[in-house]
């Protein structure tokens, strides 16, 4: 318990997928000048990486590993097709992303309306294959997946949103023309980053 | 047939994925063996910087590093339990993968509870023997535990008394550059040789202290700790205190000490 | 040279605008995400950038290619394929040719899948125009990518670690020497920094890139 407890915790702020690998970036900077959006943005990632990690863990183990295809047939079971993790991670991905968009689209037409094109842009999100690469890497168990998809997606929801916080607030300050938008936006993520480098001290 | 009729889709996506399959399957089956081959010689390439016998930084060809681990290094298994030597008609030592048997359940079990996080230990270990004029001089030892970022793998060297270090490296690691990734710095791996591994009564000593420690000669147990990298220092200590333990090659160490390693 | 052919003003344009004017970290903010773990040292950022030359030249030149065959409804899943075959291709190249490398960077090859650049281009550039000048853009943006990993590399490794590509240019105070390095350029957040101040100078040389709100 005490283990998964320790992931959650380190994958929502130790290794903030936003804050401390700097992943999802693109539209965590464009989606993020409103609270509202960014809410709506993140649950929808939360979603999808509910979604992803685990299901990408049962195909790296069900499917991909060295002996993984020996329930099939014992003399399969030399194959190793690790290296077409990256295609079938995508395609669940994709195919995660499609469901999402379609729920969002059923249950909240308001905020499909307003992600627009960043919704199946979800499906591209670096977050979103990075967690299955991680899972991949570290060798996370289905448990320890289904933990980490919910504390990785979490943690990019929470940076996200608070990014959007202090962008409205920017909004009546005096920034420099050349600066205006992206630069600033660069420079407030950065610092969010290191204020985030608190968090590694902590250990369960 | 029409471009967006059902049928032509589904040829299309059928032929795409097959073209694409054929495609990336062709390159990696080619660049199999080289990339197992590299596997295979940056492993051995660090277990000779651990034990010394080459030096960091220094340039060499691969066939070069293949001759010097084939001419100095035995490959052997050691049970870890017991400490005993594998007879090598029971397991080939040299095609026996330590960490894949660490997740297969036939090969390996549950560890105990420890600080180090290892969540199974393989039954048998391997274990590389540096021979010098026909004898053990010091034997290599892999060792692996999470540190900050993730699991570190390194190899130590421990010469034939069993106890003292004449060696480290630590080849696979995500620490922070220039912060725990010094673990990496042979600079900082150096300041491990001559340490002791063990005290009198044979418990394992090795610790990574907060701080400058002293020379060899006068702080046995204790080696400087990496300035902003107090996570990983400790995550070294506590690998170290584990595979130096009775669940690690502590057992085989004995051994060796008493001249059947 | 001519205003045709095989590199005309058209082809000429595709190719260079990416790399300043149309810089797809820059201006079209594409690619950002594996632009700031990679640039602690440049020869990470050179592969790096090279991989994602490689992968989006040849990725727009397929997609064009099969631009006029592909049914509607299955565009995206065309661009994948084909994107993810490349990738995979570099990355077994990698480790088996660049193996020291490749254990540093596995992690982030994996992401030029997701690298919005490449998709970007495919979908936007590569599907309505001829293999060649799709070619070029590809290796334009690429190339524009590139640059901007090296410039963020070339502060970070110099002030975060006195190094260029591996040779010691301000000895640091553990090899015994003079330089206390810049821990915080060994940090990602200082290449948000970085690629900040750099949006800052371009913007500031080419007024019209400024956002107006």
């Amino acid at each position: 318990m005490e283990h998964y407890l320790n992931l959650a915790v380190r994958s929502i702020f130790l290794e903030n997928m936003a804050l401390a690998f700097f992943l999802g970036m693109c539209s965590f900077l464009a989606c993020s000048k409103k609270v509202e959006t960014a809410i709506g943005l993140g649950v929808a990632v939360v979603f999808v990486q509910v979604l992803t990690v685990p299901l990408n863990n049962l195909i790296l183990h069900g499917l991909l590993t060295e002996g993984a295809l020996a329930w099939l047939h014992p003399s399969l079971a030399k194959i190793d097709l690790n290296f077409l993790a990256f295609i079938l991670f995508i395609s669940t991905i994709a195919a995660a992303t499609q469901v999402v968009e379609m729920a969002v689209d059923r249950f909240a037409p308001k905020l499909y309306a307003t992600l627009g094109v960043f919704l199946p842009l979800i499906a591209v999100n670096c977050v979103i294959l990075a967690g299955s690469l991680f899972m991949q890497e570290r060798d996370y168990t289905f448990a320890e997946s289904v933990v980490y998809g919910i504390g990785s997606g979490v943690g990019w929801m929470l940076a996200i949103i608070a990014l959007a916080g202090v962008r409205e607030k920017l909004v009546y300050s005096n920034v420099p023309l050349g600066l205006r938008g992206l630069g600033i936006t660069f420079i407030t993520a950065g610092l969010m980053a290191i204020g985030f480098m608190i968090f590694s001290g902590i250990q369960l | 047939m029409q471009i967006n009729s059902t049928r032509y889709t589904i040829v299309f996506i059928v032929v795409l994925c097959v073209a694409c399959s054929l495609i990336v399957a062709a390159s990696a089956v080619s660049l199999r063996d080289r990339q197992e081959m590299n596997q295979k010689l940056f492993r051995q390439k660090n277990v000779l910087l651990a034990a010394g016998l080459v030096k960091p930084g220094e340039k060499l060809s691969d066939r070069e590093v293949m001759e010097i681990f084939d001419r100095n290094i035995t490959t052997r298994l050691a049970v870890l339990e017991t400490g005993f030597l594998l007879p090598e008609d029971r397991l080939d030592p040299k095609t026996y993968d330590q960490r894949r048997a660490r997740n297969d359940p036939a090969l390996s079990r549950a560890a105990p509870p420890n600080a180090a996080q290892v969540m199974r230990v393989p039954n048998y270990g391997t274990v590389y023997q540096v021979v010098k004029d026909g004898t053990i001089d010091q034997v290599v030892i892999p060792v692996e535990g999470v540190a900050m970022w993730g699991t570190v793998y390194g190899f130590l060297a421990v010469d034939k008394d069993g106890t003292t270090v004449r060696g480290l490296t630590f080849y696979d690691q995500k620490e922070t550059p220039g912060l725990g990734g010094e673990i990496g710095n042979p600079k900082w791996q150096a300041l491990w040789q001559g340490r002791k591994a063990f005290d009198e009564n044979w418990n394992p000593k090795l610790t990574v202290i907060k701080g400058p420690a002293g020379t060899p000669a006068d702080d046995p147990h204790r080696i400087d700790g990496l300035s902003g990298a107090t996570i990983t220092s400790n995550g070294v200590s506590r690998l170290m205190a584990f595979w130096l333990s009775r669940e690690g090659f502590g057992p085989y160490l004995r051994k060796l000490r008493e001249g059947q390693g | 040279m001519a205003d045709t052919g095989v590199m005309g003003r058209a082809e000429r344009g595709a190719f260079l605008e990416p790399v300043l004017t149309n810089n797809p970290i820059g201006v079209q903010v594409l690619g950002i995400c594996s632009a700031l773990a990679v640039t602690t040292r440049l020869d990470k950022a050179l592969v790096m950038g090279l991989g994602v030359i490689v992968v989006t030249a040849f990725a727009n030149l397929a997609v064009s290619l099969v631009r006029n065959y592909t049914p509607n409804n299955v565009r995206i899943i065309m661009q994948l394929a084909i994107i993810a075959s490349l990738v995979i291709m570099v990355d077994q190249f990698l480790k088996a040719y660049l193996f020291e490398i490749s254990l540093e960077l596995s992690v982030f090859v994996g992401r030029i899948l997701t690298n919005c650049i490449v998709m970007g281009r495919a979908e936007g550039y590569a599907m309505q125009n001829p293999p060649w000048i799709s070619f070029l853009d590809g290796l334009g943006n690429g190339l524009g990518y590139t640059l901007v990993l090296l410039a963020t590399a070339l502060v970070r490794e110099l002030l975060g670690a006195g190094k260029i590509f591996g040779l010691t240019l301000l000895p640091l105070v553990t090899d015994g020497g003079w330089y206390l390095p810049n821990g915080l350029m060994l940090l990602a957040p200082s290449a948000m920094f970085i690629i900040a101040l750099l949006v800052w100078a371009l913007r500031t040389w080419k007024p019209e890139l400024q956002e107006k709100d």
